[in-house]
């Protein structure tokens, strides 16, 4: 009965530290983020609030909070309601699986450093984000405005064509790592990360989930210059903010994913697991920073013509040649 | 094949451009530390300018507040004993304000002009609404010299430019050749 209770203790302190980690980082990239693009702009970014604009996220958050939450008259209120919570939990839930130490032993048990070891990781993962295509596709229905509607249209189509490239281009690491669970696929990088090994698929999943993350060049369905916001368009107030808050937590998640399938998760030299897990993800998102800095958004027919006619393929091929070597 | 070469040049060549923006000194002039000297002529908050004598230039002929096209400025002509006109009261709402400078240019007497001082926004609107004793200033804005009232004339057959009574000297107009 101890034991057990000790077991709940112990899981629910993991989930408040990475819940808690998660969500404080997702505020601190937003600023991150604008500091960035202002220097690569040549400009300053935020730095009124706090020394360097530190404080910016406490700020916005106040705001966010404190502003109307409009919904618009013919609204389907239900969906419209729910549909911000779809992208943020999606988002967050995906970080169950993702291991971030080596496991370690307190009074005789084996504590995993990982919140939830499922052997079927990688499919919760993809699971988890199509789901999250839900949250954009209902909440820019519900709106019942056509910049909206269209945004969610655009957002559906983009993420089930990407879905495809981003499922098939991980095959090849589940082959060499003979599991779909995270904390085998990290194993197996024990020796050399993936990224050597597969760097086309490398290329294949970061490009998708680029994609999935609906970030520039990939934001079709936020598109400002055409959509006004795309999908978000009639969304106010912590409403809006569940939809931004989920937008950067999947940064992070899939900078967790990323680090996890090919930059060889939390293993690294001198440094503590989490730590190299953290510097891994920021290392990816950064990157994203920098290419949003530097790409212009797509048109539809190049995004539809790069996911279908050169990622997918590419990922079949990539798995042809992954399977005749490990035949071998 | 040459075409993809050309592609990954192309992106390559982006994003390090974009890397080496990012280490560039940014152009950013924060406002209220830094204050970029505005040019004299720069439209902002409306003044009542004086003569050289010291007297009130506004003859209150009602051009600038029939020119005004948000109407904003309100006054009331009055005649002082000597029979020159004055504005009893002059009032200018700056809320209304649009600041496109057509009052300084009907101007007859050059006495309403917009000096580059943009920074008075108040909290109460009703603080905007600006007398006749918040606009008048004692000094001649970007015409110090010029008075309306010192006329030369012309010459009739009592007496040559100038000498008639209250008359000053003609100007000698080769002095405002540059």
């Amino acid at each position: 009965m101890w034991l057990w209770l000790l077991g709940v203790f112990i899981l629910t302190l993991k989930i408040s530290m990475v819940l808690g980690f998660l969500l404080l980082l997702a505020a601190w990239l937003v600023l991150v983020e604008r500091k960035l693009l202002g220097r690569f702009q040549a400009r300053i970014g935020p730095n009124r609030a706090g020394i360097y604009g530190l404080l910016q996220p406490v700020a916005d958050g106040i705001k966010l909070l404190a502003k109307e939450d409009f919904m618009p008259a013919d609204a389907e209120r239900g969906i419209f309601r729910f549909a911000p919570a779809i992208v943020a939990s999606t988002a967050i839930l995906t970080f169950a699986v993702v291991p971030f130490g080596t496991p370690f032993t307190i009074g005789g048990k084996e504590i995993p450093m990982v919140i939830s070891d499922i052997n079927v990781g990688l499919l919760y993962v993809l699971a988890l984000t199509s789901l999250s295509v839900y949250g954009v596709a209902l909440g820019g229905w519900a709106s019942n405005s056509k910049y909206a509607l269209l945004g969610g249209i655009r957002g559906a189509a983009q993420m089930i064509s990407y879905e495809l490239a981003l499922g098939l281009s991980i095959v090849p690491v589940v082959m060499l790592a003979g599991s779909f669970s995270l904390v085998d696929i990290v194993n197996a990088q024990a020796g050399l990360p993936f990224i050597l090994v597969q760097p086309l698929a490398f290329v294949i999943f970061f490009l998708s989930v680029m994609a999935e993350s609906k970030r520039i060049p990939f934001d079709l369905p936020e598109a400002e210059s055409e959509l006004g916001a795309g999908y978000h368009l009639e969304y106010s107030g912590m409403r809006f903010g569940l939809f931004f808050l989920g937008e950067y937590v999947q940064m992070q998640v899939l900078g967790a994913l990323i680090a996890v399938f090919f930059l060889g998760g939390w293993r690294g030299p001198l440094l503590p697991g989490p730590v190299w897990l953290v510097i891994k993800i920021i290392a990816v998102v950064l990157v994203m920073i920098w290419i949003r800095a530097t790409l212009p958004r797509f048109r539809y027919d190049q995004l539809m013509e790069l996911g279908w006619k050169f990622l997918v393929p590419a990922a079949l091929l990539n798995i042809v040649i992954t399977g005749v070597i490990v035949l071998i | 094949m040459s075409n993809i070469f050309q592609i990954i040049w192309a992106l390559g060549n982006g994003f390090y451009t974009t890397l080496k923006h990012l280490f560039r000194r940014p152009f950013t002039e924060e406002y209220p530390e830094f204050k970029r000297p505005l040019p004299p002529r720069t439209r902002a908050r409306i003044i009542l300018t004086s003569d050289p004598d010291g007297r009130e230039r506004c003859v209150a002929c009602y051009l600038c507040s029939g020119i005004c096209p948000v109407d904003c400025i309100s006054m009331q002509s009055a005649e002082d004993e000597n029979g020159r006109r004055y504005a009893k009261w002059f009032r200018i709402n700056f809320s209304r304000c649009i600041y496109c400078g057509l009052c300084e240019e009907a101007c007859p007497t050059s006495a309403i002009q917009l000096t580059p001082d943009f920074e008075f926004t108040r909290r109460d609107i009703l603080d905007l609404v600006y007398e006749k004793e918040d606009l008048q200033v004692a000094h001649g804005g970007k015409d110090p010299d010029y008075n309306f009232y010192a006329h030369a004339g012309v010459a009739t057959r009592f007496a040559g430019k100038g000498e008639h009574m209250g008359e000053e000297k003609p100007v000698d107009v080769k002095t405002n050749l540059p």
